[in-house]
C-alpha cells in the first residue's frame, strides 16, 4: 500500500513499475519475468481474464482508481502500456 | 418476480413424479403465460426478460426452422455458440422435434481457432452429427473444416412455429453432456429423458426446491453443473432463472451479487474457486447497497471443497446477508445427469477434522483434534439424495467400512444411457458406475479424498495433464517427451493451478525466457487453462519410472520440495 504517496503523486514511470511489479509477482507467479510494456498478458497467456478482476481490485487500493466492469476487458486492458493508460486517465478524470 | 398463482401444477418432486413423462412437459413450455422464464443480464446492456410465452413461441419457432433444415428425430444436432439466449433456444428447438441437442464449449479469446475447430471436427466425425448451429460470423469458417451442414442464425429464419411437439419414448436419449476434457475425443453422455426427469424429481427433494425459489447461475451451458441445475432444472420446474454469460462474470465477479439482489435470488451453484474469486475480487463499492438475504443455498460442486473457501466467503459476504448455514455442498456428475449427494438445506456441511498423513499411509480417515500436527478439515458432501446411492469400494469392488478410503462407486435411476456412439465405453462394474473419485464415507456423508488418476481441476474445469504436456512438448526447445504437468492446489484461488517442469538444453536467460513465453503461450491457445508456474530445469532433473516414464506424482513432491512445501 502507498503509505505516503497516492496515486495521483505518482508519475507515469511509479505507476507503471508498480503495476509490472504487481503482474508479475502476484499474476504471473514469477517475479523474475521480464514483463514488455507491449506484451500481451493475457492473448499471450500469461494470466486468465479472472486476473482482471483483480486487477481492478489492486489499481482501486494502489492509486485510488475505479475502473468500472465494462473497461475491465481483454481488448482493453491487455498490455501493461494500456493499463497505465487507463490508469492515469482515472487520475486525471 | 410475479407471484406464483398456487393453482399450477406442482414442483415436480418424487410425489409428483407421474406427472411428467419427457422433458417436453417442462412447465415453463406447457403453461405459457406472461410469468418469467428467465432474465439474461450482461454487463453493458439492459436485462432481457423472457415470459414463459415468449420462450415457447421463440422454441417452436426455433423447432420449425430445424424441421426445415431437415432436422429430424434422433439426429445430433451440437450448439456452438456463445452462451446467449440463442443457443437456449436451439437446444430446445431441437428437442421438440425429438432430435438430440449437445452444447458444444465456446470459442474464447485466448483459444486458437484452428484447434477449436479441429477438435468440432473431431467430434462430427466420430459422432454423427446431423448439423453444427453457430454464429452468422464463424459459420462460413466452420463450415469448411466440418464434415456436416453448420448454420449461422441467418439460415433459421422467419419460419411459422410448429404447433405440436412430438412425444418421445421417455426412455429415447433426450440430450448429451459432453464431458469436460480438454483436447481430443470428448466423450458425449447420453440421458433420457427418464434420467432428466428422475434426476430433477429427486434432487428437487433435496434442495427443497419450491415455487418461490429463484435461480441465479453464471455457469458454462455445455457443463453438467451450468447445464442441469443453472439451466434445465428452472425451465423444467417453471421457476424463474437468472442467466449471465461465464466470461462476462469472471471479469465482472460482483454482477452475480447485483443479480440475487435485483431479482431476490435464493438458490446459485459455484464451483470452489468462484469462492475466492468473489471474495477477493468484487470491490466493496460494487457491494454497496446490494443485499443477498433472500439466498437459501449457494451449492459448491464440481470440485474439490476448501473449507477455507468457505469462511472466506461468508466473511467477506456476511454484510449483505450472507450467512454458513446457506453454504451447501453437491457432489456431482454428468453420467448421472447431475447431483449424487447433497448437503441439507439450511445448515452448513459436516466437517471431518482427519489426521492427513494417516489418510496418505494407511487409506484411513482417522479423527484428530483441530489443533493436532496433521489435522486437515474436510467438507463433507452430504447424504446421496433420494433414489441415489453412493459408496467406497476396494480395488476388487468390495464394499468398504467407513472412514477406508476408496474408489466411489454409483447406482441411481438417473444415470446415462451410454456413451454416445461409444459401445466401447463401459463405465460400470457389477451394476455400479465407477467414478474415478476416491473418497470415504461417514454414517451416511461423503468425502472426497482425490482422483485415481492424474486428472486436475482447474477452476471447475476437468483438465488431464496429458493433454497440456502435449502442447508443451511441441514449443521448440523442450527436450521432446521431457515436460511434466501437474496440479498445486492453491489455497488464496480455491482451486488446482498448473505447474509446469521442462527439461531444457540452453542456459542463456534470454532464451529460457522465450521458452518459458512459448509454453505459456502455446497452452493458452491450445488448451481451455492457463499456466501458474512454469519452472525449466536441466537435462536429467525430472524423475524416470523403471519403464523411462515420467513419473508425475513424483516429480510434483521433487518440485514442492524445493519450492519448501510438502506433498
Amino acid at each position: 500500500m502507498g503509505l505516503c504517496r497516492t496515486g495521483a503523486e505518482m508519475n507515469e514511470q511509479e505507476i507503471r513499475e508498480k503495476l509490472r511489479r504487481f503482474i508479475t509477482k502476484e499474476l504471473i507467479r514469477d517475479e523474475k519475468y521480464a514483463l514488455a510494456d507491449d506484451e500481451g498478458i493475457i492473448t499471450n497467456g500469461l494470466m486468465d481474464s479472472f486476473a482482471l478482476a483483480e486487477l481492478g481490485v489492486y489499481v482501486e487500493s494502489e492509486f485510488d482508481v475505479y475502473i468500472p466492469d465494462p473497461d475491465l476487458t481483454v481488448a482493453k486492458m491487455n498490455t501493461l502500456d494500456q493499463m497505465v493508460a487507463r490508469v492515469l486517465r482515472g487520475l486525471n478524470v | 418476480m410475479q407471484q406464483p398463482r398456487l393453482s399450477d401444477q406442482p414442483i415436480l418432486t418424487r410425489a409428483s413424479r407421474a406427472a411428467m413423462t419427457t422433458m417436453l412437459d417442462a412447465h415453463t413450455l406447457t403453461q405459457p403465460d406472461e410469468r418469467t422464464a428467465l432474465v439474461y443480464l450482461s454487463v453493458e446492456q439492459p436485462p432481457i426478460t423472457v415470459t414463459r410465452d415468449d420462450f415457447r413461441q421463440t422454441v417452436y419457432g426455433c423447432g420449425a426452422a430445424l424441421r426445415g433444415l431437415g432436422v429430424r428425430e434422433g439426429d445430433l444436432v451440437i450448439v456452438a455458440h456463445t452462451q446467449n439466449l440463442e443457443s437456449i433456444y436451439l437446444f430446445w428447438g431441437a428437442l421438440i422435434l425429438g432430435a438430440i441437442p449437445a452444447m458444444f464449449p465456446t470459442l474464447t479469446e485466448k483459444l486458437d481457432p484452428d484447434l477449436y475447430m479441429a477438435n468440432l471436427a473431431e467430434l462430427v466425425r466420430f459422432s454423427d452429427v446431423r448439423c453444427v448451429l453457430t454464429t452468422d460470423a464463424f459459420a462460413p469458417v466452420l463450415a469448411e473444416r466440418v464434415a456436416c451442414p453448420v448454420y449461422g442464425s441467418a439460415a433459421l429464419g422467419n419460419t411459422t412455429p410448429l404447433h405440436d411437439a412430438i412425444q418421445p419414448d421417455p426412455e429415447q436419449i433426450a440430450f448429451l453432456q459432453h464431458s469436460s476434457g480438454t483436447t481430443g475425443l470428448q466423450k458425449g453422455v447420453a440421458l433420457s429423458h427418464r434420467a432428466l426427469l428422475n434426476q430433477i424429481a429427486s434432487y428437487s427433494d433435496a434442495i427443497a426446491l419450491s415455487e418461490h425459489d429463484v435461480i441465479v447461475s453464471w455457469l458454462p451451458l455445455y457443463h453438467d453443473m451450468g447445464l442441469i441445475a443453472g439451466f434445465l432444472l428452472p425451465l423444467i420446474q417453471g421457476i424463474p432463472l437468472i442467466l449471465m454469460s461465464p466470461f462476462e462474470w469472471a471479469k465482472s465477479p460482483a454482477m452475480l451479487f447485483r443479480a440475487i439482489s435485483t431479482y431476490g435470488g435464493t438458490l446459485c451453484w459455484l464451483p470452489n474457486f468462484a469462492y475466492n474469486h468473489c471474495a477477493r475480487r468484487i470491490r466493496q463499492r460494487d457491494l454497496d447497497g446490494l443485499s443477498a438475504a433472500t439466498m437459501r443455498m449457494f451449492i459448491n460442486c464440481s470440485e474439490p471443497v476448501y473449507h477455507e473457501s468457505h469462511t472466506l466467503f461468508a466473511e467477506r459476504f456476511a454484510g449483505i446477508g450472507v450467512n454458513p448455514s446457506m453454504l451447501a455442498v453437491s457432489y456431482a456428475m454428468a453420467e448421472n445427469t447431475f447431483a449424487v449427494t447433497q448437503t441439507a438445506p439450511g445448515s452448513p456441511p459436516a466437517l471431518d477434522v482427519i489426521d492427513q498423513e494417516a489418510l496418505a499411509h494407511t487409506l484411513t480417515a482417522q479423527p484428530v483434534p483441530a489443533d493436532h500436527p496433521n489435522a486437515s478439515i474436510r467438507v463433507s458432501c452430504g447424504r446421496p439424495i433420494p433414489n441415489a446411492a453412493c459408496r467406497a469400494v476396494d480395488d476388487f469392488g468390495a464394499v468398504l467400512p467407513d472412514r477406508q478410503v476408496g474408489e466411489l462407486v454409483v447406482q441411481s435411476n438417473s444415470m446415462l444411457t451410454g456413451y454416445y456412439k461409444r459401445p466401447d465405453l463401459q463405465p460400470f462394474r457389477d451394476g455400479w458406475y465407477l467414478t474415478g473419485d476416491r473418497g470415504y464415507t461417514v454414517e451416511g456423508e461423503v468425502y472426497i479424498v482425490g482422483r485415481s488418476k492424474d486428472l486436475i481441476i482447474n477452476a471447475g474445469k476437468n483438465v488431464y495433464p496429458q493433454d497440456v504436456e502435449a502442447v508443451v512438448n511441441t514449443v521448440a526447445g523442450v527436450h521432446p517427451g521431457r515436460a511434466v504437468v501437474f496440479g498445486v492446489p492453491d489455497a488464496r484461488e480455491g482451486t488446482e493451478l498448473i505447474a509446469v517442469v521442462a527439461e531444457v538444453n540452453d542456459p542463456d536467460p534470454e532464451s529460457q525466457k522465450a521458452i518459458s513465453q512459448q509454453i505459456r503461450q502455446r497452452v493458452a491457445q491450445h488448451t481451455t487453462v492457463t499456466v501458474s508456474y512454469v519452472t525449466l530445469v536441466e537435462a536429467g532433473w525430472l524423475i524416470k519410472t523403471s519403464s523411462g516414464k515420467i513419473a508425475r506424482a513424483a516429480n510434483r513432491s521433487k518440485w514442492l520440495a524445493g519450492r519448501g512445501e510438502t506433498a
